[in-house]
């Protein structure tokens, strides 16, 4: 089940692996993005550090590890074109994916109506 | 990553309701609600405005006249002088003039435009000095000039489509004085006074985009009705003040408080140019301005350091506040003032001060960005060449 965070990310988790993005409603804060910056595979991630970089023309933001893991593979289609991000920030312009040291980590995220409610 | 909501004390601009009719996405800014993006969003605003029109508000900032009170009005250009080291006695009826208010040490307090319009010359300045400035201007200028901040609103029409569309609001033929003739016939920096919808604006041929353009002053209580009667031809879009700001730094125009501050003068900032040889040593009203020994000295002597145009090499937008270093392990030697990416060129871009001797253009230098340094090249300024209607 898809989970949020309170920084405005999504998490798809299959196993202990975890699939990372900025949700809808963070990409339209942003508006259009120009510049993307992922951890590198293999970097170990702990939950609260900046992972990625995601930047509008006007600024950059941090994007937070959600979670404490090892990232196994980055969105290059992202980093080659931001837009795609901006785009379809909640499929198609998914971040990073990581391995989870604790997959109980995603029992205290929001799910998808409590995010709803929390992003209004 | 949510942005801040505004707070209530803000002020509104008189074209408030029509930002919110628009989608604009609204931010406090100098103290006014104002609007930072449309639904199009700042990429798609900003190319617009360099292939069509844009429309703007820009009541934030502050218009101030000065009434000499003799009736001449080379007695308000002469007092003015005392602030500024521009010529503002040779300036012509109907035009404008860019100028700069100057600490005792040389310093930029604020950039603005003064226009001659006849009897009086109209300041436009910087929405976060207005206060400030009316102050100082009352301060020094109260002997010789009625000094009167006019509660009217700014409306910058701006890009290659600005003057059709402005032409269609001045029909020919109406009986006021003015037509659509009057405005294709002003040039850059020209001001007139236009019949716009019934309503006498005060217009200058100038903006801050680097495009042609104008920006029109009409009584708050006209500017939706003028403001909306533009926005009716498919070729004008509102624009926000992120665009804006990418426009301005394409077109290598200073940011008041980033690029220039009280820290920064005239001539290292690159704008010996607003200093005419008519207040420099040998000309007939050389200084008389705050700061001028050290300005004069500074244009005879050059700058130890000077504002330029940086292109990062990668794909990383190098953002104000960075340092900028001569090599890849030294000390920093200056620092970026503005920056971000340049819709126009599909690239990061920015500004910021060098010491003399890396200013040459095609010059290496590194900025730091998150702990990594990037490579940069030193850039001629504008970065996108000025479409302005000279001749």
């Amino acid at each position: 089940m898809r989970k949020f965070t309170d920084e405005h990310e999504w998490l798809d988790c299959t196993g202990d692996v975890a699939t990372v993005g900025i949700t809808s409603h963070a990409a339209e804060q942003l508006g259009d993005l120009v510049f993307i910056e992922l951890p590198k595979v293999g970097a170990k991630l702990t939950k609260g550090e900046a992972a990625a970089v995601v930047e509008s023309v006007k600024a950059a933001s941090d994007v937070y590890a959600p979670v404490s893991g090892e990232v196994t593979e980055v969105n290059a289609a992202a980093v080659a074109d931001p837009a795609s991000v901006a785009a379809d920030p909640q499929g198609a312009g998914w971040l990073y994916r990581i391995r989870l040291d604790d997959p109980a980590s995603l029992d205290g995220l929001m799910d998808e109506a409590a995010y709803a409610d929390f992003a209004k | 990553m949510s942005a801040d909501p505004i707070p209530q004390d803000v002020a509104r601009t008189p074209l408030h309701a029509l930002h919110l009719r628009h989608g604009a996405r609204m931010v406090p800014f100098a103290g006014y609600a104002m609007p930072v993006q449309y639904p199009a969003g700042l990429l798609k605003e900003h190319l617009h405005t360099r292939s069509a029109a844009g429309l703007f508000d820009v009541s934030h900032m502050g218009q101030i006249r000065l009434t000499p009170r003799s009736g001449d009005i080379a007695d308000a250009a002469r007092a003015l002088e005392t602030l500024l080291p521009i010529d503002v006695l040779g300036l012509k009826p109907g035009r404008q003039r860019y100028g700069l208010l100057l600490d005792e040490t040389g310093g930029i307090r604020d950039d603005l435009m003064v226009a001659h319009c006849g009897d009086s010359l109209l300041l436009v300045v910087n929405a976060a000095n207005k206060a400030a400035d009316e102050a100082d201007l009352r301060a020094h200028l109260s002997d010789t000039c009625d000094v009167a901040v006019l509660a009217r609103a700014l409306i910058a029409l701006q890009g290659p489509g600005a003057e059709a569309a402005l032409a269609r609001l001045s029909p020919e033929g109406s009986a006021h004085e003015v037509s659509a003739h009057e405005v294709s016939a002003m040039r850059f920096m020209d001001v007139r006074a236009l019949d716009l919808l019934g309503t006498a604006a005060l217009v200058t041929r100038s903006g801050y985009t680097g495009e042609d353009g104008f920006e029109i002053s009409v009584p708050e209580d006209r500017a939706e009705a003028v403001a909306e009667a533009l926005l009716a031809d498919p070729a004008v879009w509102p624009i926000g003040l992120g665009a804006r700001d990418s426009l301005r730094l394409e077109a290598g125009l200073c940011l008041n408080g980033n690029d220039i501050d009280s820290s920064t003068d005239p001539v290292e900032a690159g704008l010996s140019w607003a200093i005419p040889r008519v207040r420099r040593r040998g000309g007939a009203r050389a200084g008389g301005f705050p700061g001028a020994a050290r300005i004069l000295d500074a244009l005879e002597k050059g700058p130890a350091r000077r504002r330029v145009g940086l292109r990062p090499e990668g794909p990383a937008p190098v953002r104000a506040g960075a340092q900028l270093f001569g090599d890849e392990t030294g000390e920093p030697v200056g620092h970026v003032t503005s920056g971000g990416f340049g819709p126009s060129l599909q690239a990061p871009i920015a500004m910021g001060y060098l010491p003399a001797a890396l200013t040459a253009p095609g010059t290496r230098v590194f900025a730091e960005v998150r702990g990594k340094r990037l490579a940069l090249a030193v850039t001629a300024l504008p970065f996108v060449p000025a479409g302005f209607k000279r001749a």
